[in-house]
């Protein structure tokens, strides 16, 4: 019985060591919740806003930053890619048919093996065919208006004019076919769900990706984990809403300016609660 | 040891009485799956089927997915999938190495080792029934909780699924003959008849396994369907889909390694519970053999992971970062730490073994060293790793969506490391098998001088792969340092056997080893290797499910349900941990009713005399 005993406060000791080991050894990151269905409205919209919206699809449903980011290596950046597509489509190994920057990066982007960029093509194939696939299909899914959209972005961010059009009358991602009577969850930009707490705003906007804060680890903005202890509401609020109107001594303006448009006011208030707190 | 006899007829009741409860539960399960998959039945539940043959994935939202008793889903079906698991792996495993023994005892005529494999399969045949009821009640929760999955899964599967009904029934009556035909089926003849069964055993449960495997890599790397998920009517596609094979032949070898471990710690359990020399001695063996099972199967296990993680890559490239990068990344230091304590706990064992020989006292003295490098080899590999890029790693993490990862870029160290231990390992083993031998052969010399010069050299070559690979390559190239170091790694221990076997050619035993001389605190570390493996495939389980993320199926049909996001690593490792402890728990029942059943109560005047 004795030894019955010992067996089984070792066998939990180990067990609890694995276990304390997962939790306190390693970050504890949260994984960022699925993506949720978003329908584009995108009548009337301005430049500025589809360019915005780019980005937004570019860094979440897209999931381009899997692989276009600057820490992998598993993927070309993009920021030159309108100087960039002008050689590609003069080069010998270019398959495609795109006659304009826009032409070829829609292009690029449901047909990526028309030109691999050279050392990024999948493993044996000579660059003859890209890792990246058509993202109209499989989890990334874009439609057509989301296509276009991250166009734009692409356009915008290498220094481009935008000089895609939207189709008049175009609204959303609804898959066609679905009788709209069985699907509960449309849910339009305009009306997100509400986050439920400072901490899923703190993930959902990435503050951690440059911020020390909660469990996050980043280190390109000052550290907030005192923050509330030094600053007051009135200035918390303002560093979000307008981040470059005072900046912090010792760092570059690098915090984006859009959190103000992305957030409603109430969850504004709860993340500037949420700070003043950090003593 | 006991009466074979009088304790076979109490299992028999036991048993018996279990195979009922299997049947019934198979009967019932296969009720459940022909009524839902059904064509008519299905017209009705799903909105989505036009015509009653087509089969495609509906759309669900969260209040499709019913709510029972305020059970979480997820958890649930995790834990009732994952104890499955662990005893199918467990059943599945034992009749592949009780077959070899067998095999090697009719070879060499030595009793000991038929006794010892009717030993093995007799833990397992109480292990067979529990993983019968928790398959039924696996099918129960999944019907219940996920019915339009598994709807659309039944449909694809229909036939594999009756099929597995079919083998499921031929898998219990083989191995119960082949159980309780042990003592029958002997001599001559009638022993290589026994043989046979336990072949056609093993092939039954093999095409068992993957046949499941088909359904649940269909679930990750879907084929036979088109982009929306509609079932083209090719079955055979649907079950030969892209990771069927990688993951067949993963499970396969981490079964043997499992099923090894387990009963290890059932040996330890028995000597420890051993009150005599006799007992003690064939209970050492029986740890010493099954440890030398599950570590052999263990050796060759990160080479069908890496074709695995391979093929994954190849499936999806985004998949593959998934698993390699984002939160997953930190899950793999877990599995680093945990086969870290694997290696140890083996060697630590090995080291006290070497008790059981008067020769060892000649290499006693080069433990420590193999100590001090197997620890300092497990220490780098998780210590730097958080020290080293940390702030890249996190910056890189701490988004929302998963970026790729800093981890990788420190890969070399580790597998440096890992090629360390490995060595060290055979090393261990390479002393072990030398402390009870006197060579007889001429040159032993210079085949001990080859051998060091061997290792020497590997080692050297392996620290030179780390650093070039890990401070002088771009990211993408950093994994692929590993397949040379492990292929020196190969290369050596390959090499160094063969001259061992060449020096040790008829050699001398120092004096007949004295099984069952080790300290009990050895038995620990084989309870060790139990834990930390059951535990580590408790983890890897979750990371393969997890890899689907929000999909039940991969960007086919998507999982709607409140608990489709990924959760936490201390979250997930929780879970795991519910289960191993309710496996082990449920393990040492089963342990101490095997000896229960062996041990009789002498009473005088209770019963009448006539
Ligand atoms: C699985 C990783 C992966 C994902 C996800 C991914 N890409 Fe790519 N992408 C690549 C790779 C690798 C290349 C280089 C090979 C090639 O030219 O096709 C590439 C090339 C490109 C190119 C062409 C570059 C050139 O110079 O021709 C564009 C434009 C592009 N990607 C945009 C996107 C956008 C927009 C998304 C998100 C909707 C995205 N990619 C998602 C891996 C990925
Ligand atoms: C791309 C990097 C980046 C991201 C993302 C980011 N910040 Fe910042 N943040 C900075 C930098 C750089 C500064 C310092 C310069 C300045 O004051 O604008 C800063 C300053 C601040 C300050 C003022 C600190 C002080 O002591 O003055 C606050 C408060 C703050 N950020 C909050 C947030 C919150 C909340 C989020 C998420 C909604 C966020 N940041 C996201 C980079 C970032």
């Amino acid at each position: 019985m004795m030894q019955l005993i010992k067996i089984v406060v070792f066998s939990l000791l180990t067990i609890g060591f694995f276990t304390a080991y997962s939790y306190y050894g390693i970050p504890q990151i949260i994984p960022a919740p699925p993506p949720e269905k978003e329908e584009l409205d995108l009548e009337g919209i301005t430049t500025a806003d589809l360019i915005v919206l780019g980005e937004r699809i570019f860094k979440g449903k897209g999931a381009c930053t899997l692989c276009h980011n600057d820490v992998g290596g598993r993927a070309p950046m993009l920021d030159d890619i309108g100087m960039k597509a002008q050689e590609n489509m003069a080069d010998s190994r270019y398959k495609g048919t795109a006659s304009s920057v826009e032409e070829y990066l829609y292009e690029s982007l449901v047909d990526p093996s028309a030109y691999v960029v050279a050392g990024f093509g999948k493993m044996g194939t000579q660059d003859s065919e890209s890792p990246m696939t058509d993202v109209r299909t499989g989890s990334i899914k874009l439609s057509e208006e989301e296509l276009l959209v991250v166009v734009a972005y692409l356009q915008d961010l290498s220094g481009l004019d935008v000089t895609v059009e939207i189709p008049v009358g175009s609204t959303g991602t609804e898959e066609s076919g679905q009788p709209a009577a069985t699907t509960t969850q449309v849910v339009t930009t305009n009306t997100r769900a509400k986050y439920d707490s400072a901490e899923e705003i703190l993930s959902q906007l990435a503050c951690g990706v440059c911020h020390i804060v909660g469990h996050y680890q980043g280190l390109i903005g000052p550290d907030l984990s005192h923050i509330g202890g030094s600053r007051s509401k009135d200035y918390l609020r303002r560093a979000i809403l307008d981040p470059n109107a005072e900046l912090t001594e010792g760092y570059m303006p690098m915090m984006p300016p859009t959190y103000g448009d992305q957030l409603y006011a109430s969850e504004l208030e709860m993340l500037v609660e949420y700070m003043s707190r950090l003593q | 040891m006991q009466s074979g006899a009088k304790h076979g007829d109490k299992m028999r009741h036991l048993d018996w009485k279990c195979l009922l409860i299997n049947s019934m539960l198979l009967f019932g399960s296969l009720c459940v799956l022909t009524l839902l998959s059904d064509p008519v039945y299905a017209a009705e539940e799903l909105v989505e089927v036009t015509a009653s043959n087509v089969i495609s994935p509906p759309e669900l939202t969260a209040a499709d997915y019913p709510q029972i008793l305020g059970l979480n889903s997820r958890v649930t079906v995790w834990l009732v999938a994952q104890l499955h698991l662990w005893f199918a792996a467990f059943v599945l495993a034992v009749p592949i190495f009780v077959f070899i023994i067998e095999a090697i005892g009719m070879w060499t005529r030595n009793r000991k080792y038929d006794d010892m494999a009717y030993e093995f399969i007799k833990v397992s045949i109480t292990a067979f029934a529990i993983t019968a009821i928790l398959g039924g009640l696996l099918t129960f929760c999944l019907f219940l909780l996920y019915p339009h999955l598994m709807q659309y899964l039944s449909g694809i599967f229909r036939e594999s699924m009756f099929i597995y009904a079919l083998l499921f029934f031929a898998e219990s009556v083989t191995l119960y003959i082949y159980y309780y035909g042990w003592h029958w089926l002997q001599g001559g003849n009638k022993k290589w008849i026994h043989l046979t069964i336990g072949l056609l055993l093993n092939s039954v449960g093999a095409t068992l396994m993957f046949l499941a495997n088909a359904w649940l890599t269909f679930m990750m790397s879907p084929a036979g369907v088109d982009a929306n998920g509609v079932f083209s009517g090719d079955s055979w596609a649907a079950i030969h889909n892209f990771l069927w094979n990688p993951i067949n032949l993963h499970r396969t070898i981490a079964n043997i390694a499992f099923g090894g471990s387990i009963i290890g710690a059932y040996a330890a359990f028995k000597f420890l519970a051993a009150s005599s020399q006799e007992e003690k001695a064939h209970y050492d063996w029986m740890g010493y053999t099954a440890n030398f099972i599950a570590i052999s199967a263990l050796l060759p296990l990160p080479f069908a992971g890496y074709y695995l993680t391979a093929e994954i890559y190849a499936y999806s490239q985004q998949m593959g970062i998934t698993s390699m990068g984002g939160v997953f990344a930190w899950l793999f230091i877990i599995q680093a730490v945990l086969i870290g304590v694997l290696f140890i706990a083996a060697n630590y064992y090995l080291w006290c073994g070497m008790g059981r020989s008067e020769g060892a006292y000649r290499y006693n003295k080069y433990i420590k060293y193999i100590a001090v490098v197997i620890v300092a080899a497990f220490l780098v590999w998780f210590t730097p790793h958080t020290l080293i890029l940390t702030n890249v790693e996190l910056k890189a993490l701490g988004g929302p969506y998963h970026k790729y990862l800093g981890p990788l870029g420190i890969m070399p160290a580790k597998n440096t490391a890992v090629n360390l231990m490995i060595l060290f390992t055979a090393i261990s083993v390479l002393l072990y098998r030398r402390a009870n031998k006197i060579p007889t052969v001429s040159r032993v010399e210079i085949g001990n001088l080859v051998q060091i010069a061997l290792f020497t050299a590997g080692i050297i070559n392996i620290f030179i792969l780390g650093t070039y690979y890990g401070y002088f390559t771009n990211t993408v190239y950093k994994i692929a340092a590993s397949i040379p170091q492990v292929l020196t790694t190969l290369i050596i221990i390959g090499i160094s056997a063969l001259i061992d076997l060449v020096i040790y050619k008829g050699a001398k035993e120092v004096a007949p080893l004295h099984w069952g001389r080790i300290p009990d605190r050895a038995q620990y570390a084989l309870f060790l290797v139990a834990v930390a493996f059951t535990w580590l495939m408790g983890l890897m389980g979750y990371v393969r499910s997890g890899l689907r993320q929000h999909w039940h199926v991969t960007d086919v049909f998507r999982d709607n349900s409140v608990e489709a996001f990924t959760p936490t690593l201390g979250y997930a490792a929780s879970v795991v941990s519910v289960g191993v402890v309710i496996f082990m728990a449920m393990l040492i029942f089963i342990f101490w009713i095997s000896q229960v059943s062996s041990q009789k109560t002498v009473v005088h005047g209770y019963w009448k005399t006539t």
